[in-house]
């Protein structure tokens, strides 16, 4: 479904990615891990076209990704950022905000589907005429989702979706996108700092260091602490809680 | 018995809205000697404002309550700004949680840290440089000359953590506020800087109050933990004890998060109930 390979980003004289390859299959989850700085976001915002890219090739379903992305690689990929503060419009209501790409795509019945997207999210239809402020963490993220999937994609890349939600609220979020996944049949790029989530939520995944993949691996190899590099050994360690002998790393 | 070092009891912080007060912190009772305490909780469950109102920090139309709030045997209710200045900064100081916007971005972050001890010490300003150099190779800065004279936006975010920690540590407090020290920082900087104030902390023989909301991270960097929801303390426990944790809330924290090695089809979630509030 994805293909990534030998993916080279650059900002001025800084390698942000540096040669990263991977694939996805149909359906699958596939998550990228590593620390800030490390090029997994750069990734994701090179296959959106959102950066420019120095090198490799990427194809979604089949097509080659070139400059730009137009409106048919959108309806097939969508994304949701971090920040549920800083991506919704301020000013647009719930409605205004799922109704846009509705529209863009000159889809049928935009009540229905607004509807529809509020009720997949569990959010219900008293929400659509308020607006994001007067929303939590957690709902704000539920619209990001919903404005996700309103044009129903095959592909959602996620990046660092619950990081900014307190845990309680991350299970919730975590819940809803796994099971958005089972009953449509969505492709996932999860990009997280959090190994436990990504080990959670995607079958296989790539860790990150540097702008380089350093590993691929299965979840079930990170739940059983099989990991080949010294790297994924020590983020795994560390992402356990306080441990003074990894202090002189 | 021994002064505690602080001791809180009925701790009340309110703001008054148009919608009528809301009360940020509930009664609030806890003391501590010179150990690491951690304060758990989820966003807007009171543990920054027990800690603001520590510190007097709480300004109006925020509105601080208590029937006890002492340091070190010294009232702190209704302490004159000019008695603040000996004890604010000098016996109980506060790291926040992110360099970017805790550092004055134009001054270097040698400066800073030697304005500190001046302040504080009435030193000159040779002595309080060479101080704040000391200080910087205590935080475990590698070249504390360059670092000297480098401004905020120049260093990491762990580097400027690490300053963050130098600054509040050279007037040596006997208490230190850590709000969320680690959050903004990547896994394997987090232990390096949690070392760095666990190390200060036994060696100086300070109190800590860390607040967090980590309960993974807490439990193995704390000694005892307690645990906020609705601006009530819920649940105080040791923290090598808190998987033991009896509270609902606790519980289902602590079933909520992702953990390797436990494959789990799907997460628990938290059922909030009404009377956790109360």
């Amino acid at each position: 479904m994805i293909s990534v390979d030998r993916l080279t980003v650059r900002f001025g004289s800084m390698l942000a990615v540096r040669e990263a390859s991977f694939e996805v299959a149909r359906g699958e989850s596939f998550g990228l891990v590593g620390e800030s700085g490390s090029g997994k976001s750069t990734i994701l915002r090179a296959m959106t076209g959102l950066v420019p890219t120095d090198g490799g090739r990427m194809t979604v379903d089949g097509e080659v990704l070139g400059k730009t992305r137009g409106r048919r690689f959108h309806r097939v990929v969508q994304m949701v950022f971090q920040d549920p503060y800083g991506s919704l419009h301020p000013r647009h209501t719930i409605d205004r905000i799922l109704s846009e790409p509705v529209a863009i795509h000159d889809l049928d019945q935009p009540e229905r589907r607004v509807l529809a997207a509020l009720d997949d999210v569990g959010l219900g239809p008293s929400f659509r005429f308020r607006y994001p402020h007067q929303l939590s963490g957690g709902q704000r993220q539920r619209v990001a989702i919903a404005r996700a999937i309103i044009a129903e994609p095959q592909i959602l890349l996620l990046d660092e979706p619950t990081s900014a939600l307190d845990v309680s609220i991350q299970a919730e979020v975590l819940n809803l996108l796994a099971r958005l996944r089972r009953d449509r049949g969505l492709t996932y790029i999860l990009v997280s700092h959090n190994l436990a989530v990504v080990a959670h939520m995607c079958e296989r995944l790539a860790v990150m260091n540097r702008g380089q993949i350093v590993e691929q691996l299965t979840s079930d190899d990170l739940h059983r602490r099989q990991a080949a590099t010294d790297y994924t050994r020590l983020l795994m360690r560390a992402s356990e809680g306080y441990d003074p002998t990894l202090a002189t790393v | 018995m021994s002064t505690p070092l602080l001791a809180i009891e009925d701790l009340n912080v309110t703001f008054e809205t148009r919608k009528g007060p809301v009360r940020a912190t509930r009664d609030v009772t806890w003391s501590m000697g010179r150990e690491k305490i951690a304060i758990v909780g989820e966003s807007g469950s009171g543990k920054s404002m027990s800690a603001r109102a520590v510190l007097g920090l709480i300004q109006p139309p925020g509105r601080v309550e208590a029937r006890r709030l002492e340091f070190d045997g010294i009232d702190l209710r209704g302490l004159r700004p000019r008695d603040w200045l000996s004890i604010r900064g000098r016996r109980i100081s506060m790291v926040m949680q992110d360099p970017r916007y805790s550092l004055n971005p134009v001054m270097t972050v040698g400066q800073q840290i030697a304005e500190a001890y001046v302040i504080h010490h009435g030193a000159n300003r040779a002595e309080a440089r060479r101080r704040a150099l000391d200080m910087l190779a205590a935080v475990h800065i590698r070249d504390p000359e360059r670092v000297y004279g480098t401004y905020p936006h120049e260093i990491s975010g762990g580097m400027g953590q690490r300053v963050m920690i130098a600054m509040m540590l050279i007037p040596e407090p006997e208490l230190l506020i850590a709000d969320e020290p680690t959050s903004a920082l990547d896994v394997t900087v987090q232990n390096q800087v949690l070392a760095i104030i666990d190390e200060m902390v036994t060696r100086r023989g300070m109190g800590l109050v860390f607040i967090s909301h980590d309960l993974g991270l807490v439990s193995s960097f704390c000694d005892r933990v307690l645990i906020m929801y609705a601006g009530r303390v819920v649940e105080e426990c040791a923290a090598a004890d808190l998987h033991k944790a009896t509270h609902p809330y606790t519980r289902g924290l602590l079933a909520c998060q992702p953990r390797l090695g436990e494959r789990a089809a799907e997460l628990a979630t938290l059922n909030r109930q009404a009377e956790w509030a109360r």
